[in-house]
Order: structure tokens, then sequence, then C-alpha cells
């Protein structure tokens, strides 16, 4: 009994003093000047602008890395190829490398002194600097997330429930969309949040290759250390609390989701 | 005509050769066993002759038409796995109906055929239940009824009541037998129960080692193997005087009679109907045999008695 109320303490201690406190603070120290003063700083042109640029951002990047993801998955799980085991090393990457790092290697490839920079420059495509080189930057980030909470489900499921499908007649996409996927939907949802709360969080890669263009290239998280290298502290403490609340809201439908289908 | 024959079908797992050079008839209409111990092939026969595996070497025709190469979904077969492989995400009613809604059949003709295959297998009650609320009696009968719903050519099931208790699967083999006997749809049955494939199959195709040992009524099978193995997996073998002979067909006598050999009694086990007597017999062997409740008690046996043992019959074919 003890021992257990003990690992309880330690436990909920240690989540206080790294998550609740420093969270619940941001929430306090943003409407330390009251409401107004608040939504004043997060319905500036740069706020509102960085808002659905991250919007934007997160609703490309999250739908095509979720087709990569589960694609992905299934390659690595169901088939039998060649480089597979390399395929799986490679998938972890993105996890692996600084993001920094990632900014910096698509600068390297698409920047204005870059392999490709030439020839985007003669067609007069703007990657780097842009937004296309943003989403690249944010897709690269939370690539894997859907991949790694897939694969264990589909291993789970096993094959069984799809060669029944073969049996009663069904191709291979029919198979998949009325057996594999149901049957992984809550891995894949899962990777789903996590993919868009790495995208709605991204600093390091996007930093890189954004520019920091105040009203054009500047996400939320840009957006927050740009307010506090403007002594802005609430600017920077609301479009906090403002990215914060749009990754709750995600974990939140997902969940009200799964209880109404439990039902 | 919806016979299958298989022709020199090989199959191998890297190293492994779990199917070696086979070929065997299924006749139309018949209900056939593959009975063999676990790693004999039989299983993988199975899943040859329904298109989930691919045969290394050989043929396989259904209904005339060779399907070597055509894929399970072209088939129409209808396969029932050992442990159900229900579509867990959907009503029973839907897991009956999804062979027929991929044929893209008429919704009021889905409804009729899914409640018909619901009576038919006593689960006209759960129909809107999901597999996890069904006990494992209940799922193999659904995923019968939705193998069946397709009314396919033929019905491959690869040790289906493996994973139910001894009571429901003697009453899911009894079913199957009228099944069977109502829907006359040819079918194949993996089991390495011996009891099952003698209960249940009117042809019983022993397997061993990637090979077929024999085939052959289950009366045949028993009274004339063709082999030690066949003997003793389908049933139980002792030895008297050198020769092999089924237990109940020692016969035990207080007196000495012709061709009798002496024996002692080492030990006498009453099991209800049956009561088995272990031997010593005069060579130093042991032997056991098998009497029913009035045999033993006109008997009388005791431990240490000395009795008078000989074969009421042998096995037709010498065995080595």
């Amino acid at each position: 009994m003890r021992g257990r109320f003990a690992l309880r303490s330690v436990a909920l201690g240690y989540l206080t003093l790294l998550l609740v406190l420093p969270v619940g603070f941001v929430f306090l120290k943003t409407f330390e000047h009251g409401v107004g003063a608040a939504w004043d700083s997060v319905t500036t042109p740069a706020a509102r602008h960085a808002f659905w640029l991250t919007i934007e951002l997160v609703a490309i990047a999250v739908p095509l890395c979720t087709l990569f993801g589960v694609v992905a998955a299934i390659a690595i799980v169901r088939r039998r190829w060649r480089g597979r085991a390399l395929f799986n090393a490679l998938l972890d990457i993105p996890f692996a490398v600084s993001p920094v790092v990632i900014g910096l290697a698509l600068l390297l490839v698409y920047g204005r002194l870059g392999w490709f920079g030439d020839w985007l420059a003669q067609n007069g495509l703007r990657i780097v600097f842009a937004f296309p080189g943003m989403l690249l930057a944010t897709i690269f980030v939370s690539l894997p997330f859907v991949a790694r909470e897939t694969i264990p489900v589909l291993r789970e499921v096993g094959t069984e429930q799809e060669q029944a499908a073969a049996t009663l007649g069904a191709g291979p996409f029919q198979t998949f969309w009325r057996v594999t996927l149901p049957a992984i939907r809550w891995g894949v949802a899962y990777g789903v949040v996590l993919t868009t709360a790495r995208a709605l969080g991204e600093f390091g890669a996007v930093s890189v290759v954004s520019g920091h263009i105040a009203g054009q290239t500047e996400t939320l998280t840009l957006h927050v250390e740009d307010r506090v290298e403007a002594f802005d502290l609430t600017g920077a403490y609301a479009a906090a609390l403002v990215l914060a609340l749009i990754a709750l809201l995600t974990l939140l439908s997902m969940n009200l989701l799964r209880r109404k289908e439990a039902v | 005509m919806t016979g299958i024959v298989v022709s020199d079908v090989s199959k191998s797992f890297g190293d492994f050769v779990a199917v070696d050079d086979i070929s065997l008839t299924v006749p139309d209409g018949s209900l056939t066993a593959l009975l063999g111990p676990s790693g004999s092939g039989k299983s993988t026969l199975l899943r040859m002759i329904a298109g989930l595996e691919e045969p290394g070497a050989g043929q396989i025709v259904i209904g005339g038409a060779d399907v070597t190469r055509t894929p399970a979904r072209k088939r129409e077969i209808g396969f029932v796995f050992q442990h159900y492989a229900a579509f867990k995400h959907m009503t029973v009613r839907d897991n009956v109906a999804f062979g027929l809604e991929i044929r893209r059949a008429d919704r009021a003709k889905i409804r009729s055929r899914v409640d018909e295959l619901l009576r038919l297998v006593h689960l006209e009650a759960y129909a809107k239940r999901y597999p996890s609320q069904l006990s494992g009696g209940q799922r193999q009968r659904m995923a019968l009824a939705r193998a069946l719903a397709v009314e396919p050519r033929v019905l491959l099931l690869d040790e289906p009541f493996g994973a139910l208790d001894a009571t429901v699967r003697r009453d899911l083999r009894a079913w199957l037998r009228r099944l069977h006997d109502e829907v006359s749809v040819t079918t194949i049955l993996v089991t390495h129960d011996q009891e099952e494939a003698m209960e249940v199959a009117g042809q019983i195709v022993v397997m061993n080692g990637g090979r077929i040992e024999q085939v052959g009524s289950p009366r045949e099978l028993y009274e004339a193997p063709a082999n030690d193995f066949v003997a003793g997996f389908v049933g139980p073998v002792t030895e008297l005087a050198g020769s092999k002979l089924r237990p109940h067909d020692v016969d035990i006598r207080i007196d000495p009679v012709d061709g009798a050999m002496e024996a002692q009694v080492r030990r006498v086990t009453h099991l209800g109907f049956e009561v088995r007597v272990e031997l010593e017999a005069g060579d130093g062997r042991r032997l056991w045999a098998q009497l029913t409740r009035e045999e033993a008690e006109q008997l009388e046996l005791m431990d240490g008695q000395i009795v008078y043992v000989r074969a009421s019959r042998r096995m037709p074919v010498a065995l080595a």
C-alpha cells in the first residue's frame, strides 16, 4: 500500500513539476493584464496570419503524412521486399536528426545556392523562405508518427481477417477499406494526433527555412519567439496558449469520436 | 461437378518441405478429412487448395477448372479459420453479409440470404451483436455462415473446432455432419483429432511428414491400416506375440485355450464403460487390453492374477 502511494506521489509530482506547473503558468500569465489584453494580442494582423498559416500547414501536412504513414506501415509489415529493413531504419531519420539540421539540409538542397537552386530560380519557383519550404520542413519532421503507431497495430491484427476477406471475394482495395483500415483505425488516429501536435509545434526546421517574415512566413511558434524577442510577453503567452488549445482540441475530438464508437 | 483434384503438389518454406509431392482426389459432394499430427502438411495443403498459399509445384483443379494460379478471391471457396478470423468491427449480420456485399448483390436479396443463414447456424438472435460479444462456438458458427453465404463451390475448414472446449466441439461436430447432409457442398476438414475425423468425414486422408499415408473410409483405416503410423494414429495399438492388434481384440481367458499365451495382470483401471487391463505376457512383453464393464465383471480380474491371452482379431495387413 505504502509503496503504491509513494509511486503515485512521485509520478504525480513529476508530472506537476514538468507539465502542469509550466502550462498553468502560461495560462495565468496570458491573462495577467486581463482577457482584453490577451485577446488583442492574438488578434493583431501578424498573430492572425501566423494562426492561419499554421492551420494551413497542418491541414496539408497531416493528410500527406497520414497517407505516407499507412502505406509505409503496410509495406513494412505486409510485404516482403529487398531494402525493407533499410526503409524501416530510414523512416526514423526525422526522429533521430535535430530539426535544425533538417532545416539546413532543406536549405542545402532547395536554397538559392543549393543543388536545385539554379533550376528553381530559372523556373520562378520559390521553395526556401516561402510556404513550400515550410511545408516540406513540417512534413519531414512529422513523417514517422503515423507509420510508427500503425506498424505494431497492423502486426497485432494479423493477416487472418485479410485472408478471410480474400476467400470471400474481396480484392486488395476492398480488403483495405473494409477490413484492414477499420481494424487499424485507432493506431492511425493516434498517429494523426501525434502528427498534428508535432506539425503544430514544429520550430527548428521551419525556423531555418522560413526567413521569419512577419505576416508572411511566420507560424505560431515563430510568432511566439518573435513576441518574446520584442518583449511582448502577453503576446507570446497568448499565442502559446492558442497553440496548446489547438492541440488539446485535436486530442479531445479524437477521444470523443472514440467514445461515441464504443457505445 | 465440384470435386477437387490435387496432382503432384509440393510446397517448401525455406528448407522445410511442408507438402511433398501429394496427389489426391476429393469426390464431389463428399466430406473429406485431412488427418495428421501438427507439421504433417495438412493445413498447408488446404491453404493451397484455397489459394492462400501458392504451390511450389503441381496442379490444383476445382470443378474441372485448373485454379493453380487463380487468386483465392476468384476460386469461389468458403474458408473457415481455426481462430474464426471474424471481422471484429462488424456486427454478426455484416460479417455474414460481407461476401454478398462484395459481390454487389441486391439489398433485399442480401437481407433474406443472411436471415436464412443466421437461422441455419442458430444465430438469429445475435445478428446485431459484435464478435467480441459471442462465445467461441457462436463465433465459429458465424464464420461458417459467412463462408456459406456466397454459396461456395467447396467449403474448406482449417481445424475449425481446435480452439473450442470439448463439449462445444462435440456439439459442433454433430451439427457440421447434419449441415453437410443438408447443404452437401464438397467439404474438406483439417484436423489432428482422429475421433473428430472419424465421426464427421466419409473419407479420411491420413498425412504425415508432408505425405499421404493412406486414404480410406474411417472403417477401412481402423480395420486395415496401411502401416504402423496409420494404425497408431487412428486408434490404440498393442502387441501380442509379435503381431499388432487393437486392445479390444485381446481375448482374456481364465483357463488355458489353444493358441493363448500365459500372462500376468499388472493393473486394472476402471474408466466407466471401459476397463483397461495392463498385462505382462509370458515372453516378458507388456500389452494392454480394453474390456467392457460386463466382460471385466465376468472375469473378476485381480492384480497379479495369471490369465491366458490371444488375439481374437488381428489387423489384416502385416505391419512393419
